[in-house]
């Protein structure tokens, strides 16, 4: 392999293009709002967040060079000591970070910031797909193969809780498609969806009311079960399920009361109803989904926004940029960045697929997962289906930390798929 | 099989995005709620801050309200100043504050209005207004000022003024927002959540160019602004007024209580100064003196500072004393074989004669016989077990502990245990003759004048107290802090009082504190003399009355002002009478407690003597030198362009 091959060879295209699809699309709607009719702004201005933008998806650009000159090999080989040093910057950060709006998160250079929690996903992934590329692990039998996972997963979701910074900690989630694909029961991810349902049920109805309803669902299934299967333990299965249901149900209720902060509450309620608190964390929601909901079918135009601009919640360029593309680009805007996400996700499936080695598969789909919970959350809060939780929209929202962060998972990526043809499968 | 997986995790990602491409298409095509009349109207999110509750007295008089005044607010993109030089003229302000000012808006934000200039009158609002019609960008604002009616209780009160960058991360809902103001100390802090109101919400429609154009959905969710409670004080303005013209020159405290309710009549930090001046414009320069000053106007003397008791406390001794039958009122000490030293006095035999004359070698025996209980075999296990006793019985009085007045940072004092001593002895290595000062008040003891008022307040009850506090009720239906209406028993029986009271009435009639008795009161009264390492001691003294049927409970503290009889005692019947009666008999008195200068005996912190106090007192801020000078310098008739 001495012959010069260019270093974008075997690159998966359609990827990258959808990734600058989505870099322009974010940076134009950046720009929008920012945008303010009786100033003189330029897009290219550094004073404003689209000129700031600029400079990010530049750097950016060059750090894809890097990644894609750097051997593929590098990544595997160096996985557990990239974890060690993004570990070691959280550590940093806490004694020595400067505070941004109340989390004690960044190291700041000059007018820039940079926020080392959200390399943290990098650093997971890799350490989980090199410590899953030894073809004894098994997710399927052995429970104390976890720990290990637990362990790195719990270290820097730890030192970014300690930094108020519970959102990016959340993301943490993610990883639980990857396990599902490499081998975890479906019970587990099933008891986690079921538990979140039960949760909103709960905040909805009376606690008592729910709680027959399950009695009553568990009676009839028993019910209605074959014999056999009622003999072999289904009885006491389907009886056990309906307890611990219960149990959520009055968990949920102690915890909602007991353990979690006022603020917290609020977040969770507003998601139920955002009319209950208007003027709190409720107007968010309110103005978000008037933006989106205003801008009607084909939206009111490149920059005729009006409900984004000025008294907007202050992440407006931010975790809230969705809005700017549902109100300036109506519908047909907003559909075309879900399904340009949906595309992208997909795809980065489908390479994932396609690897011969096992952690280019994991690292693969650990980068579909934390996009696909990004994606999930950010437009979800914004159209009131999600809790508002202060995560980036990838590609999208402005801001160089996380532009970087994905910008990298994504490539390393890629530059990992681009050599599947010299590998050797190992797995 | 693992493999299979893949479909299901891709099924899962496509349902996302259908049911989010749903929703999408819910909240843009066909539900109308969301789309808004004209599509160049914003949505616009007012808040309106309510009026700050009112403070009144006991009579019923206002003591705090608030002035409306006018902020002047700046929106940087459509600043335009052709004429910045009659712009600053109009103001009144210097070309340099003009930029800098220009600066910090910018700053903030070029397209959100932000403050420009803070709490113009109403006057100045009026002689302005037409003329700065001719600059765009600037807007008025209506906003409130605290304002006091008399120059008085300024640490009681405390003050309101913008929220701190501390204080806006720290709160627990978001409530404040950047410039908004909060009690930052006293009753201003401590009811902070029921001054403050509740803000009003309104949302409404504006286009473009930010013109108005009605309520956003017919105004079904605006809320409306609700004005802060009403606090009801028991403080007595007129007695207050008086305290402090006593207090003029003097470094220390005065607390009055009202025996029956435990409401404060009352409170005196001296030296003290003008409220008004830190709820002007001039909040910054006026508080950067104040925290300069080094007889430390800010500290809040009657519920921080900590003084040894002196005498005062032997009256509990006594009391202490007759309640475990150690004494009885016939008990007599002398002044035999006892360590502490004591003045020429007639013969101490009685309870109430050894309080008259406030025996110190009287008082010595009273805790000696409370500490060993007759039981002298091992003294070191005696004095161990009656030291932890006798702490058990004083913190019945609520010494050695907060006693929960509504003020902040209240001083807990000290009253030693058997551990304070075991740290510095060791176990069963001390006894009585270690520890023999606190039976006169000195030694490791320290309370605030607050709790010795209190003292005083037990006493006329003949032993019980209500918490001590300011404000007694809330809002229209004067609303009570149940916690106030909690009597404390300090498990002395009331007969026990009758020696203690018999002998406060002869300190005060014939005893130490003769020389200020109030001719027609029946005034109950102790003198103390608190001895500290700075200069000379602190006169204190503590009484109440009238002795029949208790009305007022009071303490007095003048640093540095030598024995109690001298200072502390004229200051505090000169209250006592102003209080029960609202005259003064003894007017000369009067007249040299108005122009006794202790101030100048009190030495500064790093300085061996005092310094000749005229020096320093210029740098205390007196309340007419910083009557607020006008906002606007007067405009002389501006050219019409
Ligand atoms: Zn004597």
């Amino acid at each position: 392999m001495a012959e010069n091959k260019p270093i974008t060879k075997n690159v998966d295209w359609m990827v990258v293009l959808i990734y600058i699809a989505c870099l322009g699309i974010g940076w134009v709607n950046i720009y929008a709002a920012v945008y303010n009719p009786e100033v003189n702004m330029s897009m290219f201005d550094l004073s404003n967040n689209a000129g700031k933008q600029l400079m990010w998806i530049g750097t950016a650009a060059l750090l894809i060079i890097c990644i894609l000159v750097i051997d593929y090999k590098f990544y595997e080989t160096f996985s557990f000591i990239i974890y060690a040093v993004i570990v070691f910057l959280l550590v940093v950060v806490l004694f020595a970070g400067s505070n941004i709006n109340g989390s004690r998160s960044w190291i700041k250079f000059g007018a820039f910031s940079l926020q080392p929690a959200e390399f943290s996903k990098l650093a997971i992934s890799l350490a989980i797909s090199k410590y899953l590329s030894d073809p004894a692990i098994s997710l399927t039998r052995k429970l104390k193969d976890y720990y290990p996972i637990m362990g790195i997963i719990a270290l820097p979701a730890f030192l970014i809780l300690l930094s108020n910074e519970t959102g990016s900690m959340l993301v943490f989630a993610s990883f639980a498609i990857v396990l599902y694909r490499e081998g975890m029961p479906g019970f587990i991810p099933s008891i986690g969806i079921v538990t979140a349902a039960l949760l909103i049920i709960t905040l909805l109805f009376v606690k008592w009311y729910i709680a027959g309803v399950i009695i009553v669902i568990a009676g009839l299934a028993i019910w209605l079960m074959p014999v056999m299967t009622r003999r072999r333990g289904g009885l006491w299965a389907t009886i056990i399920i309906a307890f611990v249901m219960i149990g959520i149900v009055f968990g949920v209720d102690f915890f909602m009361n007991n353990v979690l902060q006022k603020h917290q509450r609020g977040r969770i309620m507003v998601l139920l109803d955002p009319d209950s608190d208007p003027r709190g964390i409720g107007w968010n929601v309110i103005q978000s989904k008037i933006a989106i909901g205003s801008g009607g079918f084909t939206g009111k135009g490149f920059l005729q926004g009006t409900q984004t601009k000025f008294d907007f919640v202050p992440e407006q360029s931010t975790d809230f940029i969705f809005c700017t593309v549902g109100e300036e680009h109506g519908f047909i805007g907003s559909a075309v960045v879900v399904v340009l996400f949906v595309s992208l996700i997909a795809r980065l499936v489908v390479l994932a697929e396609r690897q011969r080695s096992r952690f280019a598969r994991v690292y693969g789909y650990c980068v579909a997962g934390i996009i696909f919970f990004h994606f999930m959350v950010n437009i979800g809060m914004t159209i009131g289906l999600m809790p508002v939780i202060g995560i980036p929209l990838p590609f999208f929202s402005y801001g160089g930390s996380s532009l970087w962060s994905f910008s990298i998972l994504l490539f390393v990526f890629l530059k990992i798929d681009a050599q599947r043809p010299f590998t050797l499968s190992r797995g | 099989m693992l493999e299979s997986r893949r479909f299901v995790i891709i099924g899962f990602f496509a349902l996302v995005g259908i049911i989010y491409l749903l929703r999408l298409f819910y909240l843009q095509v066909l539900d109308e709620s969301y789309s808004i009349e004209s599509s160049s109207n914003s949505i616009k999110r007012v808040i309106e801050i309510p009026f700050r509750g009112q403070i009144y007295d006991r009579t019923g008089k206002l003591i705090v309200y608030n002035t409306p005044v006018y902020d002047l607010l700046v929106t940087p993109y459509k600043a335009r100043v052709d004429d910045t030089l009659r712009f600053c003229q109009v103001l009144g302000i210097e070309r340099r504050d003009f930029d800098s000012l220009m600066n910090a808006a910018s700053a903030y934000s070029r397209v959100k209005p932000s403050l420009f200039l803070r709490q113009l009158s109403k006057e100045d609002f009026a002689s302005i207004q037409d003329i700065m019609v001719d600059y765009s960008g600037f807007e008025f604002a209506k906003s409130s000022l605290r304002t006091y009616t008399a120059p008085t209780l300024a640490n009681t009160l405390g003050y309101v003024s913008e929220i701190t960058k501390g204080q806006l991360e720290k709160q627990e809902e978001p409530y404040y927002r950047q410039s908004d103001y909060i009690g930052q100390s006293g009753i201003e802090k401590i009811y902070e959540n029921e001054l403050r109101g509740k803000r009003g919400t309104k949302f409404v429609m504006q286009n473009v160019s930010g013109v108005y154009k009605g309520p956003w959905k017919g105004g079904e969710l605006d809320t409306m602004a609700v004005a802060g409670a009403n606090l009801y004080s028991g403080i007595d303005l007129e007695v207050q007024q008086y305290a402090d013209s006593l207090m003029v020159n003097k470094v220390g405290s005065v607390v009055a209580i009202e025996p029956k309710t435990g409401q404060i009549i009352s409170m005196v930090s001296a030296p003290t100064y003008d409220p008004n001046i830190l709820a002007s414009r001039y909040f910054s320069k006026n508080y950067a003196a104040l925290a300069r000053n080094p007889y430390k106007p800010l500290f809040n003397r009657p519920v921080m500072a900590s003084y040894r008791p002196g005498s005062t406390f032997k009256l509990i001794q006594a009391l202490i004393g007759l309640q475990e039958g150690v004494i009885t009122p016939e008990s007599g000490f002398t002044h035999a074989n006892c360590p502490v030293g004591c003045h020429n006095h007639p013969a101490t035999g009685t309870v109430a004669l050894g309080v008259m004359h406030s025996c110190n070698p009287y008082f010595y025996n009273v805790f000696r016989r409370i500490i060993y209980k007759n039981n002298i075999q091992n003294t070191f296990k005696a004095s161990a077990v009656g030291l932890d006793a006798w702490h058990d019985a004083i913190s019945k009085f609520g010494i050695g502990q907060r006693l929960g007045i509504d003020l902040p940072s209240e001083y807990k004092g000290n009253l030693p245990n058997k551990k304070y001593y075991d740290r510095f002895y060791g176990e069963y290595r001390w006894k009585f003759s270690n520890i023999y000062s606190l039976s006169i008040g000195e030694g490791e003891l320290l309370i605030t004048p607050l709790k010795m008022a209190n003292v005083a307040a037990i006493i006329a009850n003949r032993g019980y107290f209500y918490t001590p506090h300011v404000i007694h009720g809330i809002g229209d239906g004067k609303k009570v802090n149940p916690e106030f209406l909690v009597r404390h028993d300090t498990g002395v029986e009331s007969h026990n009082f009758d020696p203690v009271i018999e002998g406060m009435i002869g300190a005060v009639e014939g005893g130490t504190a003769r020389r200020s008795r109030v001719e027609g009161i029946t005034i109950a009264g102790k003198t103390g003399t608190s001895q500290n390492k700075r200069g000379d001691d602190h006169s204190i003294f503590i009484a109440f009355a009238p002795v029949e049927n208790p009305k007022i409970a009071i303490a007095v503290f003048v640093e540095n002002a030598g024995a109690g009889g001298s200072a502390a005692a004229p200051i505090a019947n000169l209250i006592i009478e102003k209080y029960l009666t609202r005259k003064i008999t003894n007017k000369a008195l009067e007249e040299r407690m108005f122009k006794a200068d202790l101030m100048s005996k009190v030495i500064l912190p790093g300085q061996k003597k005092p310094i000749s106090a005229d020096s320093l007192k210029k740098k205390l801020i007196s309340a007419d030198s910083m009557k607020k000078k006008p906002v606007v310098k007067p405009i002389t008739a501006p050219k019409k362009q």
